[in-house]
């Protein structure tokens, strides 16, 4: 079947677009035609790739270099309970060509990088957002207005979420213009880190699936100048209006950033926020050998309350790094501290908060993680 | 902070504030403990370009809205 033609199975799979005057068989036409590229198939792009592919939308790029886990599978629609362990790419074909096998899925099984982008990204219509970290995002969105692609932006937190589409087509304001600089390393936490209610993206991708067809059928206001913000625990929408900032970097009229960056560079990824000696520490190996022995060590967890609720070690006592400074008192003095946190991060700063305050404290490597993986393969990771 | 000392009244991300009249959205997010962080700042549901800051001044009744950037997905 041609691209500008629809058949009958299609015509019936999409009679009930066909019945819409704004849509009709030219716009289902479009959306048939209308390449799309998902930017991630995680939480906003699993629920913006299932109304695409089910709505005919396609070719539908993909771009992800990640592989389904398990912690994963409570947002990210697109992967079922046995796709643990597979490419995200490979789950998603599968799941978008069971859906609807006249769209055609593209999977690109790359990490999105300065060198990659702009070919990547050059062959689409409209590119959707739907990373899980700021060095892709201010890539996507410096490739978008450098190729003049409209962006639909999606993004989200807990019970909160934010929507945009940066349209350079329309002279519309980018993500520069709302954010020039991303915040330092640490300061914002990831879904990873502080969690993120399972239907949110649910609710976010599908208002980015609603842009990117309107975008197509050039029908609507889409959201070009508005900033939407969606809280689920008050159950509210509310938006505020975007400007274009004539000093923006990117998209001002002097632009000083005129080809991509060096992105994980520009938000100083890896870069420590106050370089410092390393601290002492020790493998979970060597840890597992001082657990079988006599107990001669205080075990310090100092990762959140809840995050205890998931997994622990025997054992631990918890102090989280916030309140360590003020609750020194309640660590025993006599014997060695042996701090750890999740990944070993947390950990590395209990561990000098406590040996400049007298103790002998040791970091364990990789944290519970490390210890889930290597030690004990029936503790729950998160 | 300003010229005269008198205040206005203004809401921060819908709390109650006083800061001083005619303070610029630069000097007010430095009094808010925002200084030199990257946050976006909304007067009435309006963005205010970041080039804006210094020229933007805060008025009684404004609605401020500060937003920290979110990168989940
Ligand atoms: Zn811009």
């Amino acid at each position: 079947m041609s691209q500008s033609e629809l058949g009958k199975k299609e015509l019936e799979r999409y009679s009930r677009h066909l019945l819409i005057p704004e849509v009709g068989r030219g716009g289902q036409l479009s959306l048939k035609d209308g390449k799309v590229l998902l930017i991630g198939a995680g939480g906003l792009g699993s629920p913006a790739a299932v109304y695409l592919a089910s709505a005919g939308v396609g070719p539908l790029g993909i771009v992800d270099f990640d592989r389904v886990e398990a912690s994963n599978l409570h947002r990210q629609i697109l992967h079922f309970d046995g796709d643990v362990g597979k490419k995200k790419t490979e789950s998603a074909r599968e799941t978008l060509t069971q859906l609807n096998p006249h769209v055609q899925v593209i999977t690109h099984d790359t990490r999105l990088h300065k060198e990659n982008a702009l070919s990547i990204l050059g062959d689409y219509d409209v590119i959707i957002d739907g990373t899980d970290n700021f060095p892709t995002r201010y890539l996507v969105n410096d490739a978008c207005v450098l190729l003049g692609k409209p962006n639909v932006y999606g993004s989200i937190f807990r019970f909160d979420g934010q929507a945009s589409v940066f349209d350079p087509r329309g002279d519309g304001p980018c993500y520069r213009c709302l954010y020039p600089e991303p915040p330092p390393p640490g300061v914002v936490p990831s879904c990873a880190e502080g969690g993120v209610l399972g239907v949110l993206p649910g609710i976010i991708g599908v208002i980015q699936a609603t842009e990117a067809i309107k975008i197509i059928l050039g029908k609507g206001d889409t959201l070009t100048g508005r900033l939407l913000l969606y809280n689920a625990l008050e159950m509210s929408f509310h938006e505020l209006k975007l400007r274009k900032d004539p000093h923006c970097p990117l998209c001002g009229t002097n632009p000083t950033v005129t080809e991509l960056i060096d992105y994980e560079g520009f938000c100083r990824i890896g870069e420590s926020e106050e370089p410092a000696e390393a601290v002492a520490s020790l493998t979970v190996v060597e840890l597992k050998e001082k657990m079988e022995g006599e107990r001669s060590f205080v075990l310090l967890d100092v990762r959140e309350s809840h995050e205890t609720e998931i997994c622990q070690l025997t054992g631990s006592v918890l102090i989280p790094l916030g309140q360590l400074a003020n609750r020194m008192d309640e660590v025993p003095r006599a014997t060695p501290v042996i701090a750890y946190c999740k990944k070993g991060i947390r950990g590395e700063k209990a561990v000098r908060l406590l040996n400049e305050a007298g103790f002998t404290a040791t970091n364990l490597e990789g944290g519970i993680i490390a210890w889930a993986e290597q030690i004990d393969p029936e503790m729950a990771r998160y | 902070m300003s010229q005269d000392g008198c205040l206005v009244k203004i809401l921060v991300n819908g709390e109650p504030q006083e800061v001083g009249l005619n303070v610029s959205v630069d000097g007010l997010l430095v009094s808010l403990g925002y200084g030199g962080k990257a946050v976006a700042v909304a007067v009435n549901r309006d963005f205010v370009p970041r080039s804006s800051y210094p020229q933007t001044r805060i008025q009684e009744g404004d609605e401020i809205e500060i937003l920290a950037p979110m990168q989940g997905g």
